[in-house]
């Protein structure tokens, strides 16, 4: 363990797939025995080296997939069927003590919202590093630990000093990046953040995407999954995005043709209320989307978004629309063709 | 905008102190800023720049250490509680946090019919007040009948902060003071919040106030934007110039930092 101090990854070349899901389905339990399938029929795929943004408005389901993909399935959360396969091993019938144990921090690694305030104000930032390793039975000696804390931290470019001080001590960028550091300890395959950067001003934001880009370069992590709304940041940290809505995937590609070339409705209108400053922006007109989300406890039964579209057709609250594969990993939940929706968008 | 731009708040040398001896924080310092009649000004900064401070003290909830603040050129007032609520029929505000920003026992009918009487309404029958209440409503994309005898809890958040829009539009201010009215709501109710505040300040012709660390959100709206930095401007103009031409390095740096689209962001400079 002592030699093994921060062993870096050796990158493939080959596109090794690191976290595959298929079809995947969970609910929440409320206590008035209710089902609420937050997460409905999810299939994803992340290989080595790349990583995935997750977008869509609060409530859609955005953390409860993460929470599912680490198969982390404590009551009220319930899995219902589908297949998670990281690194090989298959984890979606596994016990959730067992999962805790030798999964989280190893394999899968996640950041929930607001992980910063969670730090423990009356410890020091070394002794939470030191609760880590132990839950994981890694029995070493403390100067060990501090050992491989300080290279971690460095090599992140964060000051060694951090180790000694109290959560207290540090200011918001400090205490998130310190936690993203806390996290890659174990040098997970994925790391999953959600939200990293939503409480923050925009140079600590700013020094947080820096240091999950660094994660990846290093070989800290394989690959990363990146949950938020903002989509101008997605945009810039990401390779794919992937577009949800009322617990479904409505729209994949890769960041540049989800952003600029939005097939499904719902996208595109997430897309037109993307603000950012640069020359021309201000005469855009910005578009809102009307309504709010479906009460998932009884879904509708045709496309989730009808009530609140535009160009809604009899047949969308009738029929059940699939996700359409379109090639090159690109995928939209539509009953239009690529060209019909094109036409609407160029018509406005 | 006309060439006579009239005043419509302004501050001279205002400064606020929060502790003292060594544990002295200036949290706004000296400041200077006009405010004219019918346009749209960006007070933007990063946490801790004083912003929120400012704002209380244009609202009045706080006193300042030093200085004055001058409505519609004439010294503000705020001696006694009488003149204080004489003043906030002038100026109103909507905060970052809707969930905070009402009282939980007091159910929506009451917010909405305090507004009406703050206008001096309250001789009125109760059916035109209730037509008024729901034309506010109306106007927020809110149904006031789905909405009375109901308490705030009740509502989302959007809803929560499309009906204190409602407020406003019952008792048309001269100044509007939004801070950070957008921040703990997602991306696309925004653009409805966003569209309602700029069509509201179309019927009534009010001053705008915004404070928000979004520099985006701050192009898109503003005719004027402030830059702060610890408690002093540092930067004044409109909103082309300082966001796409800025001249100080604070600015430079922070228009940097914001994550970009159609340009390359570039993440080597932190």
């Amino acid at each position: 363990m002592s030699n093994a101090i921060l062993e870096v990854r050796e990158r493939t070349t080959k596109k090794n797939v690191i976290l595959e899901v298929g079809e995947l389905t969970t609910k929440w339990v409320t206590r008035f025995k209710e089902d609420i399938c937050a997460v409905d029929h999810v299939s994803l795929k992340v290989e080595e080296g790349k990583s995935l943004g997750i977008a869509g408005e609060s409530g859609c389901g955005k953390s409860t997939l993460a929470l599912s993909l680490m198969g982390y399935y404590f009551p009220p959360l319930h899995y219902m069927s589908g297949e998670i396969t990281i690194a090989g091993r298959n984890i979606s019938r596994m016990d959730p003590d067992e999962v805790r144990k030798s999964i989280l921090g190893k394999e899968i690694a996640y950041i929930p919202q607001s992980a910063m305030n969670a730090l423990n104000p009356t410890q020091k930032i070394i002794h939470f590093i030191e609760d880590v390793l132990q839950a994981h039975d890694l029995y070493v000696t403390k100067k060990d630990i501090y050992e491989r804390a300080r290279t971690l931290f460095e090599t992140l470019g964060l000051p060694a000093e951090v180790l000694q001080k109290y959560p207290v001590e540090l200011s918001g960028g400090m205490k998130q990046r310190t936690v993203i550091a806390v996290s890659v300890l174990l040098l997970p395959q994925v790391l999953i953040a959600d939200e990293p950067s939503s409480a923050l001003d925009v140079t600590s934001q700013k020094m947080v995407i820096k240091m999950l880009r660094q994660l990846m370069e290093v070989g800290f992590i394989s690959s990363l999954i990146f949950i938020t709304h903002e989509l101008p940041l997605l945009y810039n940290v990401t390779d794919d995005i992937m577009v949800m809505y009322a617990g479904q995937i409505v729209e994949k590609g890769t960041a540049k043709q989800v952003v600029f070339d939005p097939f499904h409705p719902y996208a595109k209108g997430l897309m037109g209320s993307i603000i950012v400053p640069e020359q021309g922006q201000r005469d855009v007109k910005l578009t809102a989307i009307p309504g709010v989300p479906p009460n998932l406890k009884n879904p509708p039964t045709g496309c989730r978004f009808a009530e609140r579209c535009k160009y809604v057709w009899p047949e969308c609250r009738t029929h059940s629309i699939d996700l359409r594969e379109i090639g090159g990993g690109r995928a939209y939940r539509c009953i239009f063709s690529e060209e019909q929706l094109r036409e609407f968008y160029k018509n406005g | 905008m006309a060439d006579e731009k009239k005043l419509c708040l302004s501050t001279s040398g205002l400064t606020k102190v929060f502790g003292f001896g060594r544990q002295k924080t200036v949290a706004v310092d000296h400041v200077d800023i006009h405010f004219y009649e019918g346009e749209v000004a960006s007070i933007v900064g990063e946490s801790g720049s004083g912003k929120t401070t400012l704002a209380k003290m244009l609202l009045g909830l706080i006193n300042p250490t030093e200085g004055e603040v001058y409505f519609q050129g004439k010294k503000r007032d705020i001696s006694s509680q009488k003149k204080k609520k004489e003043y906030w029929k002038n100026i109103q505000a909507i905060f970052q946090d809707p969930y905070s920003s009402y009282n939980i026992f007091r159910n929506i009918d009451t917010v909405l019919l305090d507004c009406i009487h703050m206008r001096g309404g309250r001789h009125l029958p109760h059916a035109k007040k209730v037509e008024m209440m729901a034309e506010a409503c109306g106007f927020v994309n809110l149904k006031f009948e789905e909405l009375t005898r109901k308490y705030p809890f009740e509502l989302s958040g959007g809803q929560m902060q499309r009906l204190m829009i409602a407020r406003v539009f019952l008792l048309k201010p001269k100044i509007l003071l939004a801070d950070e009215p957008t921040s703990m709501i997602d991306a696309c109710s925004r653009a409805t919040i966003l569209e309602m505040l700029m069509q509201l300040r179309k019927e009534i012709g009010m001053t705008v106030i915004f404070i928000t660390h979004d520099i985006g959100l701050a192009y898109y709206v503003s005719d004027t934007v402030h830059i702060m930095e610890h408690g002093k401007f540092v930067e004044s103009g409109s909103a082309d110039e300082v966001i796409l031409h800025p001249k100080e390095a604070y600015t430079q740096r922070l228009i940097s930092d914001v994550p970009k689209i159609y340009e390359e962001w570039d993440l080597s400079t932190v």
